[in-house]
């Protein structure tokens, strides 16, 4: 379980997270929306240890380890995956080398052998097939000129390959057309399971049409402000973001000065 | 609760790029051997007691005396973007050998145990047994060559591998014939310096239409104190002829800078190749700058003749100051010359390196592949040069220069000079700048790839064309010398 307590960040002195509660039991799958600027992408990136996010209050519980207190890779290894909202490129570096190097980080780290080139081609080709992926991006450098849909495709893939226990999908959505959306959420959909829990943020509601939350959470100015269940999704497209902002200056700011 | 807390990966992903860019210097031991060393200073004195201490004929002493009043009347040159104070040439020892290497080659058996442990430790096993298949060594300690391997076998294809000394004695023709015929000896300050001190290194001559069965290559240790090593390295190939020559370098960690100053000249004949790979891993010096190699070095290579092809490959990880041009002059036509470099510099190394292109003869064609790397406070120069001569119709040139910066204390600098001649000549240019920036690690690390895999991972990347040009054994060793795994990438 994942437990998120009274969370702040900051960023150059900047506070974008501003007393963040959250719980997501494993198994869950959990929604989060909010304007854009909320602080979705802080939160995502906090949780996955991006050391250029200051934590300046509160604390994360991860199956009762400490989360903050372990290094990036460390969380990666443990099961932490992050779809990033700007999957980065790294010319020079084959897509096959390097998502080799990180199933095989895992794999030691969970104390199993690692996968040499034909283990891993015959496993990588397959996955690469359900994401619909051509299997010339293996020999690309990583993201170096995919377009958009390519690049949140090979985020699916990683995530299908590398199977997290906690999996935070960053808009993997945002940008992709309706077949591309669908084969994102059939990707996330096959990787459900009682042990595995997930956090997808999403801008538009229309990708909860594949992904069937079991909790949606408002996120507005680095707090929580609304939740509730799939009809929070389609109550926040109705009556836009700005319905929810207008309720959140009324309501008392709890926990926001504790940063 | 609300107290300001650290995140752990901050100080985790600065010690493991610290880590990776800050590996020990492995070659940096001394071995203690007596020595028959000539006292500091250089003078016409000096010259003709290392021609006389090496049995040398008169018109090489000449030929030296000849270097060394010429360099007289040199300066250093001041062009190139690296500093460091003056150098005191009369603080330098000119000679240094091990004592029991007096007269000339022995057989190993006769070499001492101590220097044979030396190139063993160094990964250069020199005895029978241990032998690096395929490959012919030979070994340089200071100023003399101990050991030179295969040499029968050699021998049997009419190939001359020995050190420069013994090449004097056993085939004086061909080494006068061919001396100074590139690199003349008032070429440049530091190249009249090694004609005139010069001490030893290797020569290799591959006669008309021999393919040599395998790898040739010379090690060369620095190990004596307050030394300088002034080798010089002659490389024949005849009409048809094909060799492939490596050379690796080390040397002891030391608190004073020392000199190195070489000569390599490269003569292709006819329908010749030579390949010529370096990896320099002279001792850098350390964090601070404190020590390490000066490297001064002009190399050059002649294709004399028609079709004749001569490749330069260089990977460059040590010495504090690195000054080096490696080139081409293509004579004949059709000729063709290569230049692939790596060239690594970290905290306070410099870098000024680059090439030569000189396009004589008709349809020649050059590559120029550049790729820089610089971290912490390193400073990386590429010079490259293409002349092409008004007799050079159809001259085609391609240059790429990439450089990759880690860190932002760091610099890279890149200074194209294109000389065109003739109206037909087609010369491309073509430069890139790249920084591994924090994303790409943080990216990685999200996969549970270590930082300092991660910043293998993107070198090695950048460096893969260069590797791809090195013997096998050396990519692996130039890998290695940059931090990567030796994991391969699948595919
Ligand atoms: N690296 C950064 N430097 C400065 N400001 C940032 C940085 N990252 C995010 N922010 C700011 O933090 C706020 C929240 O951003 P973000 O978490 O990306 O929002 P969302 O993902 O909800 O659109 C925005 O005002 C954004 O400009
Ligand atoms: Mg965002």
């Amino acid at each position: 379980m994942l437990k998120i307590d009274n969370l702040h960040a900051a960023v150059d002195g900047k506070a974008i997270l501003n007393g963040l509660n959250l719980e997501v039991k494993d198994g869950e799958v959990h929604a989060i929306m909010g304007p854009n600027g909320s602080g979705k992408s802080t939160l995502a990136q906090v949780l996955a240890g991006r050391d250029t996010f200051q934590v300046t209050g509160g604390a994360v519980d991860w199956d009762g380890t400490d989360l903050l207190a372990l290094p990036a890779e460390e969380r990666a290894r443990a099961g932490l995956f992050l779809a990033f909202q700007y999957p980065v490129e790294i010319p020079g570096v084959s897509n096959a080398y390097f998502l080799k190097a990180a199933v095989n980080a895992i794999r030691r780290h969970r104390g199993l052998p690692e996968y040499d080139a034909m283990d891993f081609l015959s496993r990588v080709k397959a996955e690469m097939k359900a994401v619909g992926m051509r299997e010339e991006f293996l020999y690309r450098s990583v993201n170096e000129g995919f377009s958009g849909g390519e690049k949140k495709r090979n985020e699916v893939l990683q995530m299908a390959l590398l199977e997290p226990k906690l999996a935070v999908l960053d808009e993997t959505d945002s940008g992709l057309d309706i077949d591309a959306l669908r084969i994102v959420a059939e990707g996330v959909n096959r990787l459900r399971s009682p042990e595995r829990s997930m956090i997808v943020i999403t801008h538009y509601q229309r990708l909860l049409d594949y992904i069937v939350p079991d909790q949606v959470h408002v996120l507005s100015h680095g707090r929580i402000v609304r939740s509730g269940g799939r009809e929070l999704a389609l109550e926040l497209e109705e009556h836009g973001y700005g319905w929810i902002d207008a309720g959140a200056k009324a309501a008392p700011a709890t926990g926001a000065t504790g940063g | 609760m609300n107290a300001p807390l650290s995140p752990p990966s901050a100080a985790t992903r600065a010690d493991a790029l610290g880590a990776f860019l800050e590996q020990d210097y492995t070659a940096g031991f001394e071995t203690r051997l007596e020595t028959d060393t000539v006292p500091k200073g250089l003078s016409e004195d000096t010259i003709r007691l290392i021609s006389a201490r090496k049995g040398e004929p008169d018109w090489l002493l000449d030929w030296r005396l000849e270097a060394y009043r010429r360099w007289l009347t040199m300066t250093p040159p001041t062009w190139a973007a690296v500093s460091f104070p003056p150098i005191d040439f009369q603080d330098i020892v000119y000679y240094s050998a091990p004592k029991s290497k007096k007269d000339g080659p022995k057989s190993l058996d006769e070499v001492d145990p101590e220097l044979l442990r030396t190139f063993e430790k160094l990964g250069v096993p020199l005895h029978e047994r241990a032998r690096l298949a395929g490959v012919a060594v030979d070994a340089v300690f200071d100023s003399v060559s101990v050991a030179t391997t295969f040499q029968k076998e050699l021998g049997e294809h009419g190939i001359v591998f020995c050190s420069f000394s013994e090449a004097v004695k056993t085939h004086p023709e061909l080494v006068r014939q061919y001396l100074g015929t590139v690199v003349p000896p008032g070429d440049n300050f530091y190249a009249a310096l090694n004609s005139a001190v010069f001490s030893d290194g290797s020569f290799v001559f591959i006669p008309k239409g021999v393919k040599c069965p395998m790898e040739l290559s010379t090690y060369f240790r620095i190990n004596a104190r307050d030394t300088g090593q002034f080798e010089r390295t002659l490389i024949v190939a005849e009409e048809g002829a094909s060799v492939s020559y490596l050379e690796g370098c080390t040397a002891p960690m030391r608190d004073e800078n020392q000199l190195h100053a070489a000569v390599v000249e490269l003569i292709a004949l006819d329908d010749a190749k030579i390949k010529y790979s370096t990896v320099q891993n002279w001792y850098p010096g350390d964090k601070d700058g404190k020590g390490g190699i000066y490297n001064f070095v002009t190399k050059r290579g002649d294709c004399r003749g028609a079709r004749s092809r001569i490749s330069w490959t260089q990977v460059e990880t040590g010495s504090a100051i690195t000054w080096k041009y490696p080139s081409v002059i293509l004579r004949g036509d059709d000729s063709v010359g290569d230049f692939h470099s790596v060239a690594l510099t970290n905290n306070l190394q410099q870098a000024d390196t680059g090439t030569k292109m000189i396009h004589m003869g008709r349809n020649t064609r050059s590559t120029i592949l550049s790729k820089g790397i610089s971290a912490g406070r390193g400073s990386n120069t590429f010079r490259g040069m293409v002349r092409v001569t008004p007799r050079a119709e159809g001259a085609r040139n391609y240059t790429q220069c990439d450089s990759l910066l880690i860190g932002d204390r760091c610099a890279a600098h890149t200074f194209p000079t294109i000389e065109v001649r003739h109206p037909s000549a087609r010369v491309e240019h073509e430069a890139t700048t790249s920084r591994i920036g924090e994303d790409q690690l943080f990216y990685a690390m999200q996969r549970g790839i270590s930082a300092e895999d991660a910043v293998s991972m993107i070198v090695n990347g950048f460096c893969r064309e260069v590797f791809k040009e090195l013997p096998m054994e050396f990519a692996v060793e130039a890998q290695k010398l940059l931090g990567v795994s030796l994991e391969g990438s699948v595919g």
